[in-house]
């Protein structure tokens, strides 16, 4: 599904060097969770995985598929299947949340050659992913993530990857900003999508959210760096004893 | 210093003054109208066009865009203006009346006068009140607009329009779309006198089709708003060419009355849309929207004075401008408050979104306030695309270009949608997205 070879990233505009080297191979449905302190390039990796433009690849590529990710285009990438639910969902005024869901799924199914959805079949469809996530009819006919709280927010990006069926979903840091029942309807809402077709990158700070989305391999990343891979228990012994050991083995 | 002294005049200033001296005996008025009409073509002559060192027109340099003088569209055939019109998209599929001005005169066979006069709308032919004994009367312009040189342009020039009245209490169920269409190349003068009588009610729909070659187009629109009458007026200045486009509003609002417009640009080279509003009565508002959108190296100029000269008035300004390429965009707003008018709420605000390093915008917002007890506000913002907005978009697999237009009609969509009405909001986002598309 992906592969990540000697990746090496740094910031456009200032030169500084963020990822230094990662190697990653994430197969059909699995799920990698990726975990480290502030700093050590977790969001770095997703958004170089969606294609933001803001980062220069110093060295290194990116298989998806078999396919070169990194000379595609952000919206080619994700008609191709690659989803990142941001850390951040942004709020765009002016653009009607159903609208942009219309807009992004005849987008992908157009560049992948499919008949765009008709009015009914779409809104069938939203109905019944929405419902699955406690997302109201309100909230689908506000503007994209404004006045959204972040628990809302967070829901409205897992909704947007479960209309979308990606082949590969990156989840940045989805459980901060969440209380535990929103943590409980997020993580069920991801559990629905895995297959064993669909893999999954999983980046947190916490233990927490690997408890209701339950990883098959867990990565420490410090400074750049894949320095420790494990199993699911890696993640209960980081929140037992902090990220201290492997901060250093990097440095 | 020599007030005397002659000025220079170019080629077109020239050209209008002969234009003058050849087309007065045949314009329409009574001898007061003509008194007036030879009045203002010696302002151009005395003074020329307007142009940089004029402040109203610091940005919008006339003189220096009108490169000659186009005579004055020629007189056309009802069968001609038709043909003119079938071939002319204008509101596509709206269900409204029509009152037709082509070439500059009121087309009687072509308007929905029938169906009007049943809803209690009035509309005779300007020129035909011109020569009233109360012709001068239709001529008379506003303090604010001072020695205006467009509406000097327009009073001496002035080839016909409409009178359209609608009698007090009435509602009109349609909009009405004031269609003016070149059907042949030359200048096209018009001047439109719209009186909503107490308590009446009149969407108006003010649109522009055909081809006028180099010539200039200078519409005014003097709205008469009687106490408790609602007026939404909305102008699309669309049409393709490389003749100035001027468009002025001089507005009067009544007691508990409320004028709402909204002026659309996208197209012409060069397009002034200038509005003169005051309130003459108390508790009334005024809602004043733009849309610009300019490309290649056209300039669209949107200003506005609006005069408080009485309490207790609501007036909200809101303009969105996007500019492409090398275009100028211009906004000049300014709101005054007399000493006596307290209790007056005025907010204005202007933004534009440039999509490329060319494009330019002057945004100038004003407040002139002798009141002591009131509110005003006044914003202006100037910005580019927001990368991060694209990226989400596009992260979700929305082209590059197709991003663009989703977030260009976000932002001008936030006037369209304050401006409410729901009549004209298809037609306005499909011309956002027909420019966008023609790029």
């Amino acid at each position: 599904m992906l592969e990540i070879k000697n990746l090496h990233a740094r910031i456009a505009e200032d030169g500084s060097e963020i990822l230094r080297g990662i190697d990653l191979t994430v197969k059909p449905g699995e799920i990698h969770a990726i975990m480290g302190p502030n700093g050590s390039g977790k969001s770095t990796l997703s958004y170089i995985l969606a294609g933001k433009e803001d980062y220069e690849i110093t060295e290194g590529e990116i298989l998806f598929n078999g396919e070169n990710l990194l000379e595609m285009e952000p919206d080619e990438r994700a008609a191709a299947g690659v989803f990142l639910a941001f850390q951040y969902p942004i709020e765009i005024p002016g653009v009607a949340t159903m609208e942009f869901l219309k807009t992004a799924i005849n987008a992908q199914r157009k560049a992948r050659g499919e008949d765009a959805l008709s009015i009914p079949d779409f809104m069938k469809l939203v109905k019944a992913k929405s419902a699955d996530l406690n997302v109201t009819m309100d909230m689908l006919k506000r503007p994209l993530n404004v006045g959204f709280s972040g628990g809302e927010k967070k829901r409205a990006e897992i909704l947007q990857m479960a209309l979308l069926e990606p082949k590969l979903c990156v989840l940045d840091e989805t459980d901060s900003g969440l209380d535990i029942d929103a943590l409980r309807i997020v993580s069920e809402g991801v559990n629905k999508l895995r297959s064993p077709e669909r893999s999954m990158i999983v980046i947190t700070h916490y233990q927490r959210l690997l408890d209701h989305i339950v990883p098959d391999v867990v990565h420490v990343l410090s400074k750049g760096k894949i320095v420790k891979t494990g199993g699911k228990e890696l993640a209960l012994e980081l929140e037992k004893n902090g990220y201290a050991d492997y901060v250093g083995e990097a440095a | 210093m020599n007030v005397t002294t002659p000025i220079n005049l170019t080629q077109a200033e020239a050209g209008l003054v002969d234009r003058f001296d050849a087309a007065r005996t045949g314009l329409a008025g009574s001898d007061a109208v003509a008194a007036l009409r030879a009045e203002a073509a010696g302002q151009i002559k005395a003074k020329g066009l307007p142009h940089r060192r004029v402040e109203e027109y610091k940005y919008s340099d006339l003189r220096a865009f009108l490169k000659s003088a186009a005579p004055l569209a020629a007189a056309v055939t009802t069968d001609e203006a038709k043909a003119a019109l079938a071939a002319a998209e204008t509101l596509g599929g709206l269900d409204r009346y029509r009152i037709v001005i082509a070439n500059g005169s009121y087309v009687a066979d072509l308007s929905d006068i029938e169906a009007l006069s049943a809803e209690g709308v009035s509309v005779t032919d300007f020129n035909a009140a011109l020569a009233g004994t109360n012709g001068a009367a239709l001529l008379a312009q506003p303090k604010s607009a001072g020695a205006d040189g467009v509406l000097a342009l327009n009073t001496a020039f002035v080839q016909g329009g409409v009178v359209l009245s609608v009698k007090a209490g009435a509602e009109v169920s349609k909009p009405v779309e004031l269609v003016q269409i070149a059907v042949s190349e030359g200048a096209q003068v018009t001047r439109c006198r719209v009186e909503l009588g107490e308590g009446a009610k009149l969407r108006l729909v003010e649109t522009f089709a055909g081809k006028a070659g180099a010539g200039e187009t200078n519409a005014v629109f003097d709205y008469d708003v009687a106490d408790k009458a609602q007026l939404a007026a909305t102008r699309l200045l669309t049409s393709e060419g490389a003749g100035a486009v001027l468009a002025t509003t001089l507005s009067r609002i009544g007691a508990d009355a409320e004028l709402k417009t909204l002026g659309f640009i996208a197209g012409p080279d060069f397009t002034r849309n200038q509005q003169f509003v005051a309130f003459t009565g108390e508790n009334s508002e005024a809602k004043i929207y733009g849309v610009t959108l300019a490309r290649g190296k056209a300039l669209a100029d949107q200003t506005l004075i609006v005069d408080h000269a009485v309490p207790h008035c609501n007036s909200r300004e809101f303009f969105k401008t996007v500019l492409d390429d090398d275009a100028r965009g211009v906004y000049q707003g300014r709101i005054n408050v007399a000493q006596h008018a307290q209790k007056t709420d005025g907010e204005m605000m202007t933004q534009a979104l440039l999509l490329s390093e060319g494009a330019e915008m002057a945004n100038k917002p004003e407040l002139e306030i002798f009141a002591d007890d009131v509110i005003c506000a006044h914003g202006a913002t100037c910005g580019e695309i927001d990368d991060d907005l694209l990226f989400y978009l596009r992260a979700r697999g929305i082209p590059l270009d197709e991003a663009k237009t989703l977030l260009v009609l976000a932002f001008l969509s936030e006037a369209i949608e304050e401006f409410g009405e729901e009549d004209v909001t298809e037609a306005l986002e499909q011309r956002v997205r027909d420019w966008l598309a023609a790029k």
